[in-house]
């Protein structure tokens, strides 16, 4: 059990690259932290700096009271487990959990307590004598899982663990990780790329684009208030629709048609208008809409993705599945459900920040 | 594996695309085997005049053979030198290179060319060094005290043909190990490192292991190396001597057979080095192919 405390932590390979910059993060005991970006973000050496597996050039990394900066990964008091389980192929399943508590000298009965309560617990039991290689990927994510938790470490570290396995037992794994973590109470730091896993793990998300923060907050939070373009694009799916409009007064121009905002303008001129597929909705005759004009659409089953041109923007809008489809549609949308960034930087123009309370908690498409 | 078989019109057309391989070994490999197996069964008067049938006369006498039994012996402790010189020094230079991020190919190049140099030329650059009058390892072994002199002593004379074969032998032995240290992921070494295990627990408890099929290799295809490769190295330093003590089989072979002309019991020799080759090779693709996997 541990806090962690990541101060203005920087990393710059030799030769100059860098891939982390100035990234601050103060991460509460027991918390749930999803590091999330597309690849390449810095996401993952973040974590392996926190691990130690990666030297940190700048700022300091704290786990508990103490700075780990130059501490080796085994002092630190950490688990990780690897996107390619790393399980230790000549050694059965007890070997690989027993490895880590061996090296600690940890007396033999510790050992065998530790090891059949992780086997218990990730119900492994019957693979103990097995070869990693015998198993199937879901069964040696679980075995890594445990030669994590045998451990009883202060802090799991997972990179990307859950993206060699097929997609339903990423659904059933993601579901365990979430109930072993709230049961062990052990603060945890996730990396993945993939947005869903992120917002249904996360006690807090930290989106990372370009080696820095572009945003950190509850899920919900990320997701009803975007920080920039590039948060409100990547989470979420299907996801946000993005163009550009100017704003005049209390108006709102798209291309070229026009609506009123009600009072919810911010600012004027140029803006990059953010809104959901799901908050956009068939226009009644006598609204005030957007013109649509249908592409094509996609069958979810629940509801209806229908892709089409605002002007000359793409566009993506989520009906009820039984909705009548027209070439030529009028959508309307709720002024408080718009999202509006600045036209240069991409970000979030403050004032508008929708109240959570007031809204349906929309749950992201799958 | 599935291979994609090819179906040909004619049948004569394979035979004769194999052809050059087939003649190849047919006359500079199965000829001369059988050749020395006839010849093992023979019995040759002084002058090559006459042959006599013996039977298993030159095995049985073999074996009664004291220089025959010494040249076991030191074949013994020589390719057992050699194997674990060559094998743990190549080890090392893997090991130490697969650390090095920028220059390893440069280290790489260097540490494979002894692989280019002749068996004969390697040996002579060895005798050069180790000469006992003009050598500078003799030279400098003085100031420690011990003087060296492999044309008298055994023991030195052993330890010269097991240096210049293993040094020829590093090469092969780095390239393995170097491609086997490539193929374990480096995240297991980094989850060893997170499990509390230091570089040296790391390497020999989960680096190791994986290289296991690599090592058995080499340890075969060393040992085979020792035996039957190195004639150019002892011939050029030591020549079997001093009081036969570097006088390994394959070199017994050719003294026997091509100084002393006794064809017969030479030839016997060849047969048995055959023999042995075939059960390393056999050990090779059939027990260590299939036991050492994890």
């Amino acid at each position: 059990m541990a806090s962690i405390d990541v101060e203005s932590v920087g990393k710059v390979y030799t030769g100059g690259v860098r891939a982390v910059s100035d990234i601050k993060l103060n991460i509460a005991d027991g918390e749930f932290i999803v590091l999330v970006g597309p690849s390449g973000c810095g996401k993952s050496t973040l974590l392996r700096m926190i691990a130690g597996l990666e030297t940190i050039s700048e700022g300091e990394v704290k786990i508990g009271s103490r700075t780990v900066n130059n501490m080796e990964p085994a002092d630190r008091d950490i688990a990780m487990v690897f996107q390619n389980y790393a399980l230790y192929p000549h050694m059965t399943v007890r070997q690989n959990l027993e490895y880590g508590l061996k090296n600690r000298k940890t007396p033999k009965a510790e050992i065998d307590t530790r090891v059949a309560e992780a086997a218990r617990m990730l119900e492994i039991g019957q693979y103990l004598e097995r070869k990693p290689r015998a198993l199937s990927g879901g069964q040696r994510q679980r075995v890594a899982m445990g030669r994590a938790i045998v451990r009883k470490p202060a802090v799991f570290l997972f990179d990307e663990p859950l993206s060699n396995l097929d997609a339903k037992l990423r659904v059933s794994m993601r579901g365990e990780i979430k109930r072993l973590q709230r049961r062990l109470g052990t603060t945890s730091i996730y990396v993945t790329h993939d947005q869903l896993e992120a917002m249904t793990l996360a006690d807090r998300l930290v989106v990372l684009n370009g080696g820095k923060v572009e945003q950190i907050g509850a899920p919900l939070e990320v997701y009803h208030a975007p920080a920039s373009t590039f948060v409100a694009s990547f989470i979420g799916s299907p996801a946000m629709n993005l163009v550009k409009g100017e704003l005049h007064g209390d108006k709102l121009a798209i291309g070229p048609s026009m609506i009123g905002l009600n009072g919810f303008a911010p600012t004027s001129g140029a803006v990059t208008v953010g809104f959901r597929a799901e908050d956009m909705r068939i226009a009644r005759a006598d609204e005030e809409a957007l013109p649509f004009r249908l592409e094509y659409t996609e069958e979810l089953g629940s509801q209806r993705l229908i892709h089409g041109m605002i002007g000359d923007q793409l566009a993506t809008a989520a009906v009820a599945p039984d909705a009548e489809l027209s070439p030529e549609m009028r959508l309307a949308i709720d002024p408080k459900r718009l999202h509006f960034f600045a036209a240069d930087t991409g970000k979030r123009l403050p004032g508008q920040v929708p109240a959570q309370a007031k809204l349906a908690p929309a749950e992201p498409v799958i | 594996m599935q291979t994609k078989r090819t179906v040909f019109q004619s049948r004569v057309l394979p035979y004769f695309l194999l052809a050059p391989q087939l003649i190849i070994t047919l006359i500079f490999f199965v000829w001369p085997a059988a050749q020395a197996i006839r010849q093992s069964f023979l019995r040759q008067d002084p002058f090559g005049l006459k042959e006599t049938f013996v039977w298993f006369a030159n095995y049985t006498r073999l074996l009664d053979d004291p220089d025959y039994l010494n040249a076991l012996g030191a074949t013994f402790v020589f390719s057992v030198g050699v194997t674990v010189l060559s094998m743990s020094l190549s080890l090392m230079f893997a090991v130490c290179v697969n650390r090095v991020l920028r220059s390893g190919r440069f280290y790489t190049t260097l540490l494979v060319w002894p692989y280019a140099v002749a068996p004969a030329a390697a040996g002579l650059l060895w005798w050069f060094m180790f000469n006992p009058s003009i050598g500078i390892i003799p030279y400098l072994l003085t100031f420690v005290g011990y003087e060296w002199n492999h044309r008298l002593h055994t023991g030195d004379a052993m330890v010269l043909i097991i240096i210049a074969a293993a040094w020829k032998q590093i090469s092969y032995n780095f390239l393995f190990f170097v491609a086997g240290l490539q193929s374990v992921p480096q995240s297991l070494t980094e989850a060893a490192a997170i499990d509390g295990a230091g570089p040296f627990k790391r390497f020999w408890t989960v680096v190791f292991p994986l290289l296991s099929p690599t090592t058995f290799f080499l340890a075969v295809i060393n040992i085979t190396y020792a035996m039957f490769d190195t004639f150019g190295i002892v011939d050029a330093t030591t020549s079997g001597g001093p009081s036969q003590s570097t006088n390994i089989l394959v070199y017994k072979v050719y003294a026997d057979g091509f100084i002393g002309l006794n064809l017969g019991p030479s030839a016997a020799q060849s047969v048995i080095l055959m023999l042995i080759v075939v059960v390393l090779t056999v050990v090779q693709f059939r027990w260590i192919e299939r036991k050492v996997q994890y």
